[in-house]
């Protein structure tokens, strides 16, 4: 008798406005090409569809390869119920960073050329490469998960035999394009605003990446956690957030040493926009550092969470920084995304919400199954679902 | 030896002759209302810009190590021989990269389009690999954009700066800006005072990425065997503790 329409709740009808702007704007996006749907312009080339879905989806999709590292490289065992979510995460993310690059490439039917014509020199074509032979171990590192559900012991074995080549390659080919996507803004040294423009570039993204991959963890954790009624793992999202509290140490402190090294603190007394966004960035990275070195912090879930988030957030205002804002001076425009461009970013921030909950929904992913599930709690969920959208 | 185009600002009348001239040679419209517009773009690939009594012109500095050519994921801009920088639009998919990396801002998208292709100029590839000059040096009546080969014309604006010290800045735009460009300018003033972007690093641009990519093959290799001992190892371990496990179990027993 629930097999009826599903309730209509405000956030549900958030989650429905979504997708139909975005199902708008694609079809703005199709007819009226890129210059109906976004605001870009040839002395800006690049705008949300590449800030944020590419270079924050595929960072903010890297806790599958820390979380893959960590249990079956490093064989720190207890962050097994973890690593599920992590690879399904990073397996949507990058079909979904694949999708807004069809939104973005002028030619979205040429996708597959890099594959085909090469060209060795160039970083975005390492990028290309390293994505999609990763998304393909990915796929093959999820795939056990459907195996299981139906059942399948053959197939299971077979990819059991190869798990751990794949394993180390996926680690590989993730330490390549997350360092890469640093690289690509390596050609713009007098594009790129000081305080993000480094010869390290490829070293911070990397860093930062498996920084946000831990921290992406926990915040699905506690979601999950929230929307299927389990107990959340709390000892080993503290002990996570322990690591996560050293490697943002870490990169905190190579940020410092290679500012101090070119000369640009002077520039944080200019009183400019990119000035202020440094300092949000740094600060969204700086204070859950210090908060997640205190024990009491790391035990709290709400603490551990809103750190978590403050994490995310702070990543993303890197990329936005390093792909956007920080480019606007040097390239002498302003860059406004129009709102299909918005709307094109949310709806896919949205459907791969979806995605993730129906999957986990039917597929073995959280290991310690206790489904005590609440209706009231899974409604609970969709809230945030659309906030961090 | 490769081609280039020496483009003197002082001689300039701004007749626009080489504008008309480049928007035949491409098939692209040319009215007075594109007479008008002084930026290069997607259907004017070379423009004259006024600044105040001064006349510079803009076109694809066709540079000898262009960053655009380094950074295209699927090769379709090349660096000829010859000397122009060609773009085969079969290959490309719009990833726009081209435009991001270009230190002079040359390269222009054919936005509005529904297969839109990456436009600029090719310093007359086609005319020049059959010995004709560039339709701009062709039309302009003045000699203010003249042809030849890079070093001849180097030489010569030298040669301007020497006979006429008081008339020029006694700089060679392009000579090494991101690391030497087929097109060169000569100017009465400094460059930033015709539109030129001045703060292009010396430095060839490929350099700053591949300084990078050349480490692929090492972070691969070291990686791989950094990360096949770190499992080997640890899985040993593991090995050992459940092997010692079931030893005391036994030993209980």
């Amino acid at each position: 008798m629930s097999r009826k329409f599903p309730k209509i709740t405000l956030w549900r009808a958030i989650f429905a406005a979504i997708m139909l702007c975005g199902l708008y704007a694609t079809y703005v996006r199709v007819m009226y090409g890129l210059a109906g749907s976004t605001n870009l312009s040839d002395r800006f080339p690049w705008g949300l569809w590449i800030g944020f879905d590419v270079m924050c989806g595929v960072g903010l999709a890297a806790g599958g390869f820390t979380l893959v590292a960590a249990v079956h490289i490093f064989n720190i065992e207890e962050y097994k119920p973890v690593l599920r979510p992590a690879i399904l995460t990073a397996f949507l993310g990058y079909v979904l960073v694949v999708v807004g690059l069809l939104y973005d490439l002028g030619r979205p039917d040429r996708l597959w050329h890099p594959l085909v014509m090469w060209n060795p020199r160039s970083v975005m074509f390492e990028v290309a490469w390293c994505v999609t032979l990763y998304t393909t171990v990915l796929f093959l590192e999820f795939i056990p998960v459907v195996f299981e559900k139906f059942g399948w012991h053959r197939p299971m074995a077979w990819i059991h035999r190869i798990s751990v080549p794949l394993m180390i390659v996926g680690v590989l080919l993730s330490t390549l394009h997350q360092s890469s996507l640093g690289s690509l803004f390596l050609i713009v040294p007098e594009k790129l605003y000081p305080l993000w423009y480094t010869p390290i570039l490829p070293l911070l993204f990397w860093v930062s990446a498996i920084a946000v991959g831990l921290a992406m963890t926990i915040f699905e954790s506690w979601h999950s956690s929230r929307a299927f009624g389990r107990a959340l793992e709390l000892p080993l999202l503290a002990s996570m957030a322990r690591v996560l509290a050293v490697l943002l140490s870490v990169y905190l402190w190579i940020r410092f040493l290679d500012m101090s090294h070119r000369h640009v603190f002077g520039l944080l007394r200019v009183n400019r926009i990119e000035t202020w966004l440094f300092g949000l960035e740094i600060l969204l990275m700086a204070v859950p550092t210090v908060l997640l070195y205190q024990a009491n912090m790391r035990m709290r879930p709400g603490a551990l969470y809103a750190c978590a988030v403050m994490v995310v957030f702070g990543f993303i205002t890197n990329r936005l920084n390093v792909g956007i804002t920080g480019l606007e001076a040097g390239s002498g425009v302003h860059y406004f995304p129009k709102w299909s461009e918005v709307a094109v970013t949310l709806s896919i921030v949205a459907a791969g919400f979806a995605i993730f909950r129906a999957i986990a929904q039917y597929f073995p992913i959280f290991e310690a199954h206790s489904r005590e599930t609440a209706p009231s709690r899974v409604e609970e969920t969709e809230e945030h679902l659309v906030e961090a959208g | 030896m490769s081609k280039a185009i020496l483009y003197d600002s002082t001689l300039c009348i701004g007749c626009k002759a080489c504008e008309a001239a480049c928007a035949e040679r491409w098939g692209l419209p040319y009215d007075s209302q594109i007479a008008a517009e002084e930026r290069i773009s997607a259907h004017k690939l070379t423009a004259i810009e006024t600044h105040g009594e001064r006349f510079s012109r803009r076109l694809c500095m066709n540079c000898i190590q262009p960053a655009c050519a380094s950074v295209c994921p699927v090769g379709a801009l090349q660096k000829t021989a010859l000397g122009p920088v060609t773009y085969d639009a079969d290959k490309c998919m719009g990833c726009r990269y081209c435009l991001q990396a270009c230190p002079f801002q040359v390269p222009s998208y054919e936005w509005a389009k529904r297969l839109p292709k990456m436009r600029k100029c090719n310093m007359c590839y086609e005319r020049q690999s059959q010995g004709k000059p560039t339709a701009c040096t062709e039309a302009c009546p003045v000699g203010a954009t003249k042809g030849g080969e890079r070093d001849e014309l180097l030489a010569e604006a030298q040669q301007r700066i020497a006979e006429k010290p008081g008339q020029y800045y006694g700089k060679i735009y392009g000579l090494k800006e991101a690391g030497g460009t087929s097109v060169l300018y000569l100017s009465a003033v400094p460059f930033e005072q015709i539109g030129l972007r001045t703060n292009v690093p010396n430095e060839p641009l490929p350099e700053t990425t591949w300084r990078v990519l050349e480490l692929v093959p090492d972070v691969v290799s070291t990686g791989s065997v950094l990360l096949g001992g770190i499992w080997w190892i640890t899985n040993r371990r593991a090995e050992v503790a459940k092997k010692e496990g079931a030893k005391k179990e036994v030993r209980r027993r």
